[in-house]
């Protein structure tokens, strides 16, 4: 037989992964943050529209039934969050159907983490000192910087992220080179923004350091909770490196009607735009209703972490056995 | 006609873009947070050798173009077209001076080519890395300077020009690489 059965990763980088795992765990160790693990497989799943999940069949009872393979540990953890656990944090495997490329494997690596009693914030301060400690010996960098999305949208496009203007949009991207932006993102302003932000914003992100941007438009919420003082935001923050987005995280939403509400309007997108269907996590909406107590969270990509600390291009080269090898 | 996915977009593919047989150059998945995921192409468009870079919303597909790689043998120029003809199956395509492009200036009669076909008409023609073509004017050097630096032009029997070194004598018969357009060596006959 002459199949490649090598991994793609050098050893050097498989004692990297260990010696980031270690220090990561050292850090939450000395801060009196719990390490859990939740469920790989599960009866339910996110809503989010654009993320694809695998399914798998349980056939230990007669009836056989359908399993979803988690795109993120975040309900399971929340569901522990409201039983009391206190601050907790997992390293683990999350699943995304379909997404492969330089920077994705359908298959990667987690690392995710709630602070109770925690604003935005405070959790951008922890996650800076954890990227920065990190980083040292693999790493100069300059100071991080954090820009509002509304800033930096607006820096590199000269476009208002939360006003939307088909006409102002649409200009921009004709001036690009991009008249196929119009034909895909049509009247959506979401879809908008994704392609902008992906294109001429993202690119920029962080070349020279960590780089954090927070208040996200109230329309890609997601789990985040609305920005009292600016409704249009929501207190949502992403982490980037040389144009990589490492992270994303939230104050967290607490009111179990708001988020029901949330995962309906997905779940309608979803079946709009013919994707497949998924079942609602009931489980973690009666956890919202005995109460999430106020707390930030946030997962961060390691693999691309990895990548970064390492220097290399491509998420195979950290990646004993990327899907193609798996 | 086959159909392909964003995800089955690589380097090589052949695909319809725009009524244009195109081939992908470069294909790099892109997903923001939690939203809509793309993929930033680099493609080639096979009329013009124009390259462009289009997005695409993953999961998008295109048509396959029917596109294919033929060697044949350069036969002769009728003023208007060359002829081209396959060794195998002495099937011969005409071309018009369009879809030669730059290739004209390498083609010497009996020599091998490749023609890209596309819906089995002829789209461009490439002529192989390296020919052998005899100088038909250059003028005489110093001899005995086989120095690299320096050089003249030589007018080839193709009517391409290209450098050659002091040495090299009008009559000679010289390697050239045709994707460069540089001298390689002198061929003994």
């Amino acid at each position: 037989m002459h199949v490649a059965w090598q991994p793609t990763a050098s050893l050097d980088s498989l004692y990297l992964r260990a010696e980031i795992l270690r220090k990561i765990r050292g850090f939450f160790l000395a801060r009196n943050v719990l390490e859990v693990e939740t469920p790989i497989l599960g009866h339910s799943c996110g809503t989010d529209p654009y993320l694809d999940f695998f399914t798998t069949s349980y056939g230990l009872v007669s009836e056989s039934d359908t399993l979803f393979l988690q795109t993120s540990p975040e309900f399971a953890m929340k569901r522990l969050l409201c039983a009391g656990s206190g601050s907790i944090y997992q390293i683990c495997k999350a699943f995304r159907n379909g997404e492969v490329g330089r920077f994705h494997n359908p298959e990667f690596t987690m690392l995710e983490w709630y602070r109770v009693g925690y604003n935005l914030a405070d959790l951008i301060a922890e996650v800076i000192e954890l990227l920065e400690y990190l980083s040292v010996g693999f790493l100069s960098l300059s100071a991080t910087e954090q820009f509002s999305y509304q800033d930096v949208f607006f820096e590199k496009t000269g476009l208002d992220s939360l006003v939307f203007s088909l006409e102002r949009y649409s200009a921009f991207a004709l001036n690009h080179n991009h008249s196929e932006a119009l034909a895909i993102c049509g009247h959506d302003h979401g879809l908008w923004l994704d392609f902008i932000f992906s294109h001429y914003v993202q690119p920029a992100l962080g070349l020279s350091g960590f780089c954090l941007v927070y208040g996200y438009p109230a329309i890609q919420s997601s789990l985040a909770r609305i920005n009292q003082n600016n409704p249009n935001t929501v207190e949502r923050v992403e982490v980037f490196f040389n144009g990589i987005e490492l992270g994303n995280g939230y104050y967290e939403l607490q009111d179990s009607k708001e988020q029901n509400q949330r995962f309906d309007l997905e779940i309608k997108y979803r079946d709009l735009t013919g994707r497949p269907r998924v079942v609602k996590d009931d489980r973690l909406l009666s956890a919202l209703e005995f109460g999430l107590p106020e707390c930030a969270g946030i997962a961060i990509g390691l693999d691309r972490l990895l990548m970064i600390l390492s220097q290399n291009t491509h998420i195979e080269d950290v990646l004993s056995f990327p899907i193609a090898r798996a | 006609m086959a159909i392909y996915s964003t995800n089955e977009f690589k380097s090589g593919l052949k695909v319809m873009l725009d009524n244009d047989p195109c081939a992908i150059i470069e294909n790099e998945f892109v997903k923001p947070g939690k939203g809509q995921a793309f993929n930033r192409v680099k493609i080639r468009n096979l009329k013009t050798g124009r390259v462009i870079e289009r997005t695409f919303k993953s999961g998008d597909s295109l048509e396959s173009a029917d596109v294919v790689d033929v060697e044949m043998q350069y036969l002769y120029n009728d003023g208007e077209y060359r002829h081209f003809m396959t060794p195998e199956s002495f099937e011969q395509y005409q071309c018009d001076a369009k879809a030669v492009g730059d290739a004209s200036k390498w083609l010497k009669d009996q020599d091998m080519c490749t023609v890209t076909l596309w819906n089995d008409a002829p789209l461009s023609v490439t002529p192989a890395n390296f020919v052998e073509l005899t100088i038909v004017e250059t003028d005489p050097g110093v001899r005995g300077d086989t120095s690299g630096g320096g050089g003249k032009p030589a007018t080839l029997d193709t009517g391409a020009v290209v450098r050659v070194p002091l040495f090299v004598q009008q009559g000679e018969v010289i390697k050239v690489d045709t994707r460069t357009g540089e001298y390689i060596s002198r061929v003994k006959e």
